[in-house]
Parts: C-alpha cells; sequence; structure tokens
C-alpha cells in the first residue's frame, strides 16, 4: 500500500478535530493554546500535501505552510502574554472563570 | 359688467373686516367712531347694489343671473370653483341680509358707544355681514359650507363678545357646540351627495333633483341631512336649546344674527335645496313636522318668561319653526316670504329691548314698566312690531302668516291646528311683554349692560338709535304689502298676480283670516286684562296652572336633560369614559406593550451571553458544520 494524497488528508483531519475538540472542551487556557497549535499544524499539513501531490512544480503551498509557522509562532508568543497577564490579575488559567464579557 | 356687482357686494364687508383689524384697531385705536363709520359705509354701499342686482333679477331671464365662476382647487380631476349665484331667493336675501345688517350697525353706534372693544364690535359684524352675504350667493356646496361655518363663527365670537361675563363665555360655547350638532348632519349629507353625484354645484344638484336622477332613500338622506345643519342653524327642536342663552351677546347682536340674518339662514338653506326636498314626500313632512312642533313648544315657554329678550328668542324660535312650516307645507314663496317679513320686525323688537335697556339697564321686565312716557319712540315702534308679529291686519306679519296657516291648513289639519294655537300664544306674549315693560308704572330698573350709565334718568334713546327704529318701522308695516298682489310668489317660483286692492281687502272675505284675528285679538286682549287692566291676577294663574307654569318656566328641563343626562351621563361617563379607557388601555397598552416585550426578549436572550469564549467558538463550529452538511446534502 502506498501513501497518497487522502492519507495526508486524513491525518490532517483527524488532527484538526483533536485540536477542535481540545480547544471547545478544554480548561486550562494553555492547553486551549496547543491546541490552537493542533489545528494550525495539521493545516500546515494538508497545505503541503496539496502542494507536493496536486501541483509538485509549484511551491505554492509549502511558502504558505511557512508563513502560518511564522504567524503560529507570532500567536503563540501573544497568547501566552495574554495568558500570563490574566494569571497575575486573576491567579488562575481556568476558561470558565474569565466571564468578564457576560452580560 | 352686471357680474363683477355681486362679488363687489360679498367683499365690501370684507375689506371693512380687513381695514378696521388690520389698520383701525391697531393703529388709530384712539378714534373708534372710524371703526363704525367704515362699516356702515360698506354695508351701506353693498345695501345699494343689492337694490341694484334685484333689479337685474327682476329683468333677467329666469329671474337668474349668469355670473362666471373661478378656479379655486384642482384635485387630481375634482374642479372645486368659486362663484356666486344670484336667482330670486339670493337677490331677496341680499335685500334682507343688507338692509338688516345697515339699520342694526347705525344702531349700534349709540349702542355700544363708549365700549372698549367698538372696533372689534364693528370688525366681527363686518366678518359676519361678508359671511351672510357669502352664504346667500354661494354657488356650491364647499363655498357655501365655508360661510355656513363663517356665520357659525361670528355668532360665537360676538355672543362671547363680553367674554369675561362667564355667562355670555358659556353661552357662546354653547352656541357653537350645539349648532355643530346640526352642522355634522350637513357635512355627512355634503359628503354623501359628492359621493353620489360627483359635483359640488348647486345648480347641477337642482337639475339631477328634478330629472330625476337623484332618487329615493339617497335623496330623502341628503334631505334629512340638510335639514339637520338647518335645525341646529335655525334652533328648531331638539336644538333649540342655545338660542335663547346666546341673548348674552349685546343687543344689536341678537338683533342682526340670531333673529334676522343667521339663524333664517336654516330656512334659507331649505328652501335653496328646495329641489331635493320637493322629491322626497318624507323629508318635506319632517320639515314640515319640526316646524309645527317647534313653533308651538318655543310659544310655550316664551309665555312665561320675565326677560325681555329672552321672550323675544323663544319667539324667534317659534317664528322660525312657522317659516319651517311653510316651506314644508306650502314652498319656497311661502316660507321665505315669513323670513323677510320676520326679518324686519324681529329686528326691530330686538332693537326696541335695547333701546329699552339702554334707558333701564335691565332686560328683566318686572324692573321696568311705565316706559310708554319715557320713551314714546321706541313705544310706537315696539307696539308695531308687535301687531305685526302677532299677525294684525294689515300689518306684515298677517300677510305671510295667513300663507302659512292656509298652506297647512290645505296639508295637514294637525299643524294647522298648532299653528293657529302658536298665533293665540304669539300675540299673547307679545303684548305680555308689551304691557309689563312699557304700560303701567315705572318699577326700578338695574345696572346698564356695557355700564356706561350711572344713575338712570329714562330718557328717550338718541337719534341715531331711535332712527333704525323708525326705518324698520316702516318696513314692519309694508314689506307684508309686496305679496298682495302675489307678486313676490310670482319672483320666488309661480303664482299669479293679482291687482292690489282685491287682494288687500279681498283676503278678510275667506273666513281663515278671520279665525286668526280673533285669536291675536282675544291673546292681545288676554294679555291686557292680566298685565294692563289687572282683571285677571298673573299670580292666581300661575298658580292654578302650576305644573304647567312650572314646565314652561324651566323650559321642558331640556337643559337638564342635554346636561345631565345626555353630556354627563352618556358623553362623560359613557363615551368619553370609554374612549379614556381604550386610550390607556388599548393605545397606551399597545404602546407599552411593544416595549415591555421588546425588553423581556432581550431579558431571555441575554442569557445567551454567558461571557464563555469556548461557547461562541462552538456555536461556530456548529454553525460551520451545519453549513457543511446542507452542501453535501442539497448542493
Amino acid at each position: 500500500m502506498s501513501v497518497g494524497l487522502e492519507h495526508y488528508l486524513i491525518l490532517s483531519a483527524v488532527l484538526f478535530s483533536i485540536g477542535l475538540y481540545g480547544a471547545l472542551a478544554k480548561r486550562n487556557a494553555v492547553v486551549i493554546l496547543m491546541c490552537i497549535e493542533i489545528m494550525l499544524n495539521a493545516v500546515n499539513i494538508a497545505l503541503v500535501a496539496f502542494s507536493r501531490y496536486v501541483v509538485p512544480v509549484l511551491l505554492t503551498g509549502q511558502i504558505f505552510a511557512i508563513f502560518v509557522m511564522v504567524v503560529a509562532a507570532a500567536e503563540a508568543a501573544v497568547g501566552i502574554a495574554i495568558i500570563i497577564a490574566i494569571y497575575r490579575s486573576r491567579e488562575s488559567v481556568d476558561v470558565e472563570k474569565f466571564d468578564l464579557m457576560k452580560w | 359688467m352686471t357680474y363683477h356687482i355681486p362679488w363687489i357686494v360679498f367683499l365690501l364687508p370684507l375689506f371693512s373686516f380687513i381695514i378696521i383689524s388690520f389698520i383701525l384697531r391697531p393703529f388709530l385705536n384712539y378714534r373708534p367712531k372710524l371703526g363704525g363709520y367704515v362699516t356702515i359705509g360698506a354695508i351701506g354701499a353693498a345695501c345699494a347694489l343689492s337694490f341694484w342686482l334685484l333689479v337685474e333679477v327682476l329683468s333677467a331671464p329666469g329671474h337668474k343671473l349668469e355670473i362666471p365662476d373661478i378656479q379655486w382647487l384642482l384635485i387630481g380631476d375634482l374642479s372645486i370653483h368659486i362663484g356666486l349665484m344670484v336667482d330670486a331667493l339670493t337677490a331677496v336675501m341680499l335685500i334682507v341680509v343688507t338692509i338688516v345688517s345697515l339699520t342694526v350697525q347705525i344702531y349700534s353706534q349709540g349702542y355700544m358707544h363708549g365700549d372698549p372693544g367698538y372696533h372689534r364690535y364693528y370688525a366681527f359684524m363686518s366678518l359676519f355681514t361678508a359671511c351672510m352675504l357669502g352664504l346667500v350667493m354661494a354657488d356650491n356646496l364647499v363655498f357655501l359650507y365655508l360661510f355656513w361655518e363663517g356665520v357659525g363663527l361670528c355668532s360665537y365670537l360676538l355672543i362671547g363678545f363680553w367674554f369675561h361675563r362667564p355667562a355670555a363665555a358659556d353661552a357662546a360655547k354653547k352656541a357653537f357646540i350645539v349648532t355643530r350638532l346640526g352642522d355634522f348632519g350637513f357635512l355627512a349629507a355634503i359628503l354623501f351627495l359628492f359621493y353620489k353625484t360627483g359635483t359640488f354645484d348647486i345648480g347641477e344638484l337642482h337639475g339631477l333633483a328634478i330629472a330625476g336622477t337623484l332618487t329615493g332613500t339617497t335623496l330623502t338622506w341628503v334631505a334629512i341631512g340638510i335639514f339637520a345643519g338647518a335645525v341646529g342653524k335655525s334652533a328648531q327642536f331638539p336644538l333649540h336649546v342655545w338660542l335663547p342663552d346666546a341673548m348674552e351677546g349685546p343687543t344689536p347682536v341678537s338683533a342682526l344674527i340670531h333673529a334676522a340674518t343667521m339663524v333664517a339662514a336654516g330656512v334659507f338653506l331649505v328652501a335653496r335645496f328646495f329641489p331635493l326636498f320637493e322629491n322626497s314626500e318624507m323629508a318635506l313632512t319632517s320639515v314640515a313636522v319640526i316646524g309645527g312642533f317647534t313653533a308651538i313648544f318655543a310659544a310655550t315657554m316664551g309665555l312665561v318668561m320675565t326677560d325681555i329678550k329672552r321672550v323675544l328668542a323663544y319667539s324667534t324660535i317659534s317664528q322660525l319653526g312657522y317659516m319651517m312650516l311653510g316651506l314644508g307645507a306650502g314652498g319656497i314663496a311661502i316660507g321665505i316670504f315669513h323670513l323677510f317679513n320676520h326679518a324686519f320686525f324681529k329686528a326691530l323688537l330686538f332693537l326696541g329691548a335695547g333701546s329699552v335697556n339702554h334707558s333701564t339697564g335691565t332686560f328683566d321686565m318686572r324692573e321696568m314698566g311705565g316706559l310708554r312716557k319715557a320713551m314714546p319712540w321706541t313705544y310706537a315702534t315696539f307696539l308695531i312690531a308687535s301687531l305685526s308679529i302677532a299677525g294684525i291686519w294689515p300689518l306684515s306679519g298677517f300677510w305671510s302668516k295667513d300663507e302659512i296657516l292656509v298652506s297647512s291648513f290645505a296639508n295637514n289639519p294637525i299643524l294647522f291646528y298648532l299653528a293657529m294655537i302658536t298665533v293665540f300664544m304669539t300675540a299673547f306674549y307679545m303684548f305680555r311683554a308689551v304691557f309689563l315693560t312699557f304700560g303701567g308704572e315705572y318699577r326700578g330698573g338695574a345696572s346698564s349692560e356695557h355700564g356706561s350709565h350711572g344713575a338712570h334718568q329714562l330718557h328717550e334713546s338718541p337719534k341715531v338709535m331711535v332712527i333704525p327704529l323708525v326705518v324698520l318701522a316702516a318696513l314692519s308695516i309694508f314689506s307684508g304689502w309686496l305679496n298682495v298682489t302675489g307678486r313676490f310668489d310670482e319672483f320666488l317660483g309661480h303664482g299669479e298676480v293679482h291687482s292690489f286692492t282685491q287682494g288687500f281687502f279681498g283676503i278678510l272675505t275667506h273666513p281663515l283670516p278671520w279665525i286668526s284675528l280673533i285669536l291675536a285679538g282675544s291673546g292681545i286682549l288676554l294679555a291686557y286684562a292680566m298685565y294692563s287692566a289687572k282683571w285677571l291676577s298673573a299670580e292666581a294663574i300661575g298658580k292654578a296652572f302650576s305644573p304647567f307654569y312650572a314646565l314652561f318656566s324651566r323650559k321642558y328641563w331640556f337643559d337638564e336633560l342635554y346636561e345631565r343626562v345626555i353630556v354627563g351621563r352618556v358623553l362623560v361617563d359613557g363615551l368619553f369614559a370609554g374612549c379614556g379607557f381604550f386610550d390607556s388601555r388599548g393605545v397606551d397598552g399597545a404602546v407599552n406593550g411593544v416595549a415591555d416585550g421588546t425588553a423581556a426578549a432581550g431579558r431571555a436572550l441575554r442569557q445567551a451571553q454567558s461571557g464563555q469564549l469556548q461557547v461562541y467558538a462552538m456555536a461556530i463550529a456548529v454553525g460551520i458544520v451545519a453549513i457543511m452538511v446542507c452542501f453535501y446534502l442539497f448542493g
């Protein structure tokens, strides 16, 4: 059995679903951030796989994946900074306790 | 050229109103006499031109002048013209209105002398005369209705002329509101007529009624609606209650508006739309019945009033009832002929009452008496008018009243008997007033209506007041002679002209005039017996008939009925309370309900705003999945 495009896409979808579940269901803000990273990386896998199998001559998908990594790094930095700031003020990283936007 | 004259007749008093209110009153208030001169000049000119118009109409084919219309409003395809029509009816009314108005304006110079509202008085009088002239000349319903309301407005303003007196202010409101009830019927009739025929033009409506296009229930309802307007304006039963109270206004106002012209506008209106009434048996009968009933109904109340102006007011209502009876039973010419004669002798009676008040300072006949010597001119003219209204041959009242009696005898015997009894009552209450006012010894007097006199010396009124009395007295004698030859009937409709002597003395060969003369004579005799010779004691008779006395002097409790039952129970407790309930619960409830509902929905929906970002994200995710599923299934 050779590994084809659909295998990569299935892997990407599984990873995305795991990430989505974690982002929606976990209460720890750090874990949610990690889950978002998983979702971004699932997207990267899909991009690279499409680049390799659909248009191998062009590098567009791979360049895009690198962009996503850069954005993800920046997002992680900002996200962790926010979590630290919240932790300092509220002494917790439990998202269910962050309900300042409630009516 | 002649078609300019009606416009000038109408515009002269209107300009007089404008000049007085916008120039004289603001800038020349220190010269009050000017207002009177301007009004008298304008109305005098209008009067002269009215006579010219009468001559023109007499010689015109079909007794009708052609006057081109002016376009006023264009609404879609509907074009409303302002136009005047001058036919025989209008010409007669023009003469009545301008002559009475002119004499009243001249008289007012003396009567209103020194009143602080002198300019205001003449401004309103000019406006009234303009509206009244417009009313009688209008050739379409919109224009007619405009002036119909205009005279009502002037009546309101002039009844409440001494508005600082609560009684006058209340009477003004009462007059306005009660006539408005009738006007509602008139307005409804106008709108209904327009809905059915698509025209406001009176001439065209006459044509439709005569041609038979306008018939049946439609015509009856329209005629009844128009008659409702006439009932309100002419103070016929059951809307008669405003006229006695309207006596709170200055006496010349009562003479002009509430005796001679405006209250006769109702009679004029019925005459103006007579072709419509003619084709509806029911409408014509109701005019006759209401008129005949009002005539006797008002006369009974006139029997017991102690205020001379109120006696005259009930007498006016009663005589207007006669006119309606004449219209309903006999036709235009008969009703209008009585209107024509009545205008002069009733204006004279009111001006005479004003002259008496000028001297004694009261309208209460119990405080007068013996004025015969002090005021010979007033006495003589008042006596002539009283004889005329009582229907004594050969004064004017006799001729028109006789025609009404003859036509009702032929038409409706019950109404004829009522009218005959009214003849007796009329003679009685008029001569009761004459004997109480002018006979016997002077009984005191009181402070003047307008406070210009301090101590009371009985005196004859100044010349400026006496001359109008004399002019009107002459008219009260001679105006009836116009129809002795049947000329008036011929002018207004149909009738044959016969020689003057044949008419003048020939009428005494019939039995009917003798019966009415005997009744009138016995009325005068009874009044003489009770109030002058004192053969009979008025108090004893009052006691003997005390239930009737109470009934008459309390005006059949109509004021109480209207105020307590209709206004108090039906309107305030019923309709107004119901409307108030609907407003506070229904309208306010709807507005507040929308607001409360929105707030409640907001309170319910904000539960979704938990502040939990994961819940929001979940909603987004579920939404996206739902969209994808939809694409998969239906796309």
